[in-house]
């Protein structure tokens, strides 16, 4: 039967998505440092090593301050744009857009050395600020993209029904558009403090001496003897995304019209 | 002085003039209809009376107060959206109660008022439904509570049974006629409905391309139109060209083509004439009948509806049918039109 | 007629919105157009003088000259990456998509209440890091990585097999590997948007399920596979961290040498004309294909 048959192929591609993740947790928890077959015991050092390893602290804690400002900004960009673009008939929308969004189509390699390039020629010291602007040029399209559906299906009228109760700008924002917007706006949040947190190349050439989280672990890789510790990191990243995500997709789709309810990328 | 007065207020998007110098002028306490085709300008007149667009000229004043410059949540209009705007984060009691916690009023007080209200729009015990469980009726009765209970001087209402279907808005004409003179706010509709305008309003503005071109009640409106596209916009009609044969004291005759000489009742003319004026006859379909007439045709095609029968009568040398309603037997053969002298419409003929 | 002059007149309320707040809305649009200017514009333009300038000395020093495309395009080596670039960017293109469309049908079509739960449990790998997954396809494909070693351990062979790793076919099944869900989602979003009576309609005329598929389903899902091909295909020709970890020398792409330019040798004005060029020659290709796919659905129509 030709349903059974596709949900084989399903089940297999599900396993291809996911064995080859999956070894980064059980090698962590392996007793070798070699990272083979067979196992060779169970172990817990590889984590209390991370947790000893205060280079690796660092490096977290600086891709977290990267994430979380270049997700508030991107957000706070997105959002206006995405107003600007949705409630207003302004002349050029579709080349500003068009503009916005070509990160999508450039190498994260050609927007690093770019970005670089600039830095050096006005003399402007790398540091986790100039990450946190490359990764800006990099999220922004991402949060305007999210908050535009948002705004798309968002129905004016309602607006206009507050006001028309008697509620002026300010209220009618706070009592309104924001809790109506709110999904979108934790959504785009999410989306572009992963997409940073993860971000490794142009942050590689932007990052100067402060490392983030994945430029650190790109150094690690060259040592094998560090490579335990290093599962131990991801499996825990891993975790952590997994958590988010699942967050994410339940905010997104808590949804402002349940009949406008879609699942898309 | 009347209760809402909108004098000479345009209106203009781009280049495109949307209201054109509209007068209206609507009595306290009725039920008021801007009845038009879409695009005609009826939405743009009733937003810019809520404050939701500005007038480029003109005055809109209520209850003698000018709104000019007045934004539309400090205006004592409340307004029942086309799409209801239901907030959709908020269950129906809070919909009901969003335009009070400004008021002031004490816990108890807010509730007592809005329970009552739910009550009045039969949605009692309601309260707690969320917007994505409620019917489109629901819908609308949310919407109309939460624009009534604020108590408003004049409730707008935009199309507000276009999203409802036949029986549903047959059952709500009823009520929202009921719920107006029960609370004797004044209404004002905008609907492209006639039907829906002509069963609810006591008066009803047609507009067509920015203008008003009649403020009339139903009555009037249908049996007197004062223009070619008030008589087509409303109900079925037959046109028929004329010109103005003899006046004499209150008896008009016309020369009338292919119906021949035609007597008219000079009070038919809401306008001036003189012999040898083009003027446009109409007849609404059952004011024709079909047998003792003066002018012979034939049926061409018939539909039965039930109390009455739908026809179309050819006459020799006219191009259209002329539509008849009559509620008698079904006619053989040949027929004889005819009507009452009383029941022709007369209007102004324009090139 | 009537809807139509609706849509125009509620246009026209926007319009006259905007006269009054117009500038509203440019101010609105103006914060982040800045910082688009500053990260994306400004760098892009830099970049093309530094592509204009000679190997040695200030920028443009002497005037612009365009040896560095001359460079690019004459020497033989980098033609020869270029290609090799665009071959394994097409290939896992062409992998990612066909290994995807059935999954995303599947989920469209035979997923019933579970959905939603099929599309989280797809996208969940992908939130992980990028950096992980592809090394994750190291210590499985490596000389003494996770197949080598199993394979030994149960005694199937006594020596590693050398031929997994480091060579554009591990580059391959990497890439496919971490670009599935920018696949999938677009195939998905576009079969799920068919109108299932036009199914309805096809087997009521009498097609069975393999013709009904080939004529209905597949040409109304192509702006999915499109779109789907192209989200795969512009990313993975500059891919860095994939070729770098699991491709070796012969699997070397267009983004190592470009940031090797950057890096060490330092000759920036050929890693500028490096990079443009790789751009263009995308952006061209890409262009070309989205007009060869509309052709193609305009003939098949």
């Amino acid at each position: 039967m030709r349903n059974r048959g596709l949900l084989v192929y399903a089940a297999a591609y599900l396993a291809f998505l996911y064995l080859p993740v999956l070894f980064l947790p059980l090698f962590s928890f392996n007793a070798s440092q070699y990272i083979a077959f067979p196992l060779t015991g169970f172990t817990t050092q590889w984590y209390t090593a991370l947790f000893a390893d205060t280079a690796m602290l660092q490096a977290l804690s600086n891709s977290l301050k990267v994430g979380v400002v270049t997700a508030i900004l991107s957000t706070l960009l997105g959002l206006l744009a995405a107003k600007a673009v949705t409630q207003y008939r302004l002349k050029g929308t579709g080349t500003a857009l068009g503009f916005i969004g070509l990160p999508l189509f450039i190498p994260d390699v050609v927007l690093g050395i770019a970005l670089l390039l600039l830095l050096a020629a006005i003399g402007f010291p790398l540091s986790l600020a100039t990450v946190v602007l490359g990764h800006l040029c990099l999220c922004t399209p991402f949060a305007l993209a999210v908050l535009i559906a948002r705004f798309e299906g968002f129905d004016r009228s309602l607006e206009e029904a507050s006001a028309d109760l008697g509620e002026n700008g300010w209220m009618t924002f706070w009592r309104v558009t924001f809790p109506l917007m709110l999904p979108g706006i934790t959504a785009s949040l999410l989306l572009t403090f992963i997409t940073s947190f993860d971000e490794f190349l142009i942050a590689y050439f932007l990052s100067g001496t402060d490392a983030t989280l994945p430029v650190f672990f790109w150094s690690q890789l060259r040592f094998p003897a560090r490579l335990p510790v290093v599962l131990a990191l991801g499996a825990l990243i891993l975790l952590a995304s997994v958590v988010l995500v699942v967050l994410a997709e339940v905010v997104r789709n808590r949804g402002v019209a349940p009949d406008k309810k879609t699942i898309g990328a | 002085m009347s209760f809402l007065s909108v004098t000479r207020v345009i209106k203009r998007f781009g280049d495109v003039e949307a209201v054109k110098a509209v007068d209206l002028e609507v009595p306290r306490g009725a039920f008021f209809a801007l009845l038009g085709p879409s695009g005609c300008g009826k939405t743009t007149l009733l937003r810019m009376i809520a404050g939701f667009e500005q007038p480029d000229d003109g005055v809109i004043a209520i209850d003698g107060v000018a709104m000019n410059g007045v934004p539309a949540h400090q205006r004592p209009t409340n307004m029942v959206f086309q799409s209801y705007a239901i907030f959709p984060h908020l269950n129906v009691f809070d919909n009901v109660a969003y335009g009070l916690r400004r008021d002031g009023l004490g816990k108890d007080a807010l509730r007592a008022r809005v329970e009552a209200m739910l009550a009045t729009v039969r949605l009692e015990g309601m309260g707690a439904r969320r917007a994505d469980q409620l019917s489109g009726g629901q819908r609308q009765r949310v919407a109309l509570a939460r624009a009534l209970v604020k108590q408003p001087k004049i409730l707008l209402l935009d199309e507000p049974l276009g999203a409802l279907d036949k029986r549903l808005r047959e059952q709500m004409q009823v009520e929202l006629r009921a719920l107006q003179k029960s609370l004797g706010i004044t209404f004002l509709l905008v609907t492209h409905d006639q039907e829906e305008a002509l069963s609810m309003a006591d008066h009803i503005a047609v507009m067509n391309g920015g203008r008003i071109l009649q403020i009339a009640s139903p009555r009037d409106l249908y049996e007197r139109p004062n223009c070619r596209e008030v008589a087509d916009f409303i109900g079925e009609i037959n046109f028929f060209h004329a010109s103005v044969k003899e006046i004499a004291g209150d008896n008009v005759t016309c020369n009338a083509g292919l119906l021949g000489i035609v007597p008219v009742p000079r009070r038919a003319f809401g306008f001036a004439i003189a012999a040898g004026d083009h003027v446009l006859l109409a007849l609404r379909p059952e004011r024709i009948t079909l047998s003792g007439g003066t002018v012979a045709g034939e049926i061409a095609a018939a539909s039965f509806l039930g109390e009455r029968s739908h026809y179309h009568a050819r006459i020799a040398g006219r191009s259209e049918p002329v539509f008849v309603a009559s509620s008698g037997p079904a006619p053989q053969g040949p027929v004889m039109l005819g009507w009452n002298p009383a029941d022709v419409i007369a209007l102004p003929f324009v090139e | 007629m009537g809807k139509s002059l609706i849509s125009g007149f509620s246009g026209g309320v926007q319009v006259a919105k905007a006269e009054d707040g117009n500038d509203a809305g440019y101010l609105l649009l103006s914060p982040t157009l800045a910082v688009m200017a500053l990260t994306l514009a400004a760098p892009l333009a830099l970049l093309f003088l530094y592509s204009l300038t000679r190997t040695t000395g200030p920028v443009l020093e002497g005037g612009a000259t365009l040896a560095q495309y001359a460079e690019v395009l004459g020497r033989e080596g980098y033609r020869a990456l270029f290609w090799r670039s665009l071959d394994i960017s097409a290939v896992v293109t062409l992998a990612t998509v066909a290994l995807a469309y059935p999954m995303a049908y599947f989920v469209a079509f035979h997923a019933g209440r579970r959905k939603f739960l099929w599309l989280i449990a797809l996208t969940i790998p992908f939130w992980t890091s990028y950096l992980l997954r592809v090394f994750a396809w190291k210590i499985i494909l490596g000389y003494g990585g996770v197949i080598n070693s199993a394979l030994i351990s149960i005694g199937l062979i006594s020596a590693p097999l050398e031929f997994l790793l480091y060579n554009p076919f591990s580059v391959v099944v990497t890439l496919t590997h971490a670009w599935a869900a920018f696949a999938i989602l677009p195939i998905y979003v576009s079969l799920e948007k068919i109108d299932r009576s036009l199914l309805e309609a096809a087997t009521d005329l009498g097609d069975g399920p393999l013709r009904r598929f080939l004529r209905i389903t597949l040409p109304l899902s192509m702006p999915g596979v499109i779109g789907a091909a192209l989200l795969v295909f512009v990313p993975t020709t500059g891919d860095y961290v994939t070729p770098t970890l699991v491709g070796g020398p012969q699997g070397a792409m267009i983004a190592n040498i470009i940031s090797v330019q950057f890096d060490r040798v330092g000759n920036w004005p050929l890693g500028a004309a490096l990079a443009l060029a790789s751009m263009a020659v995308v952006g061209v290709l890409a262009m070309l294909f989205v007009a060869a796919a509309r052709a193609a659905a305009k003939a098949a129509r």
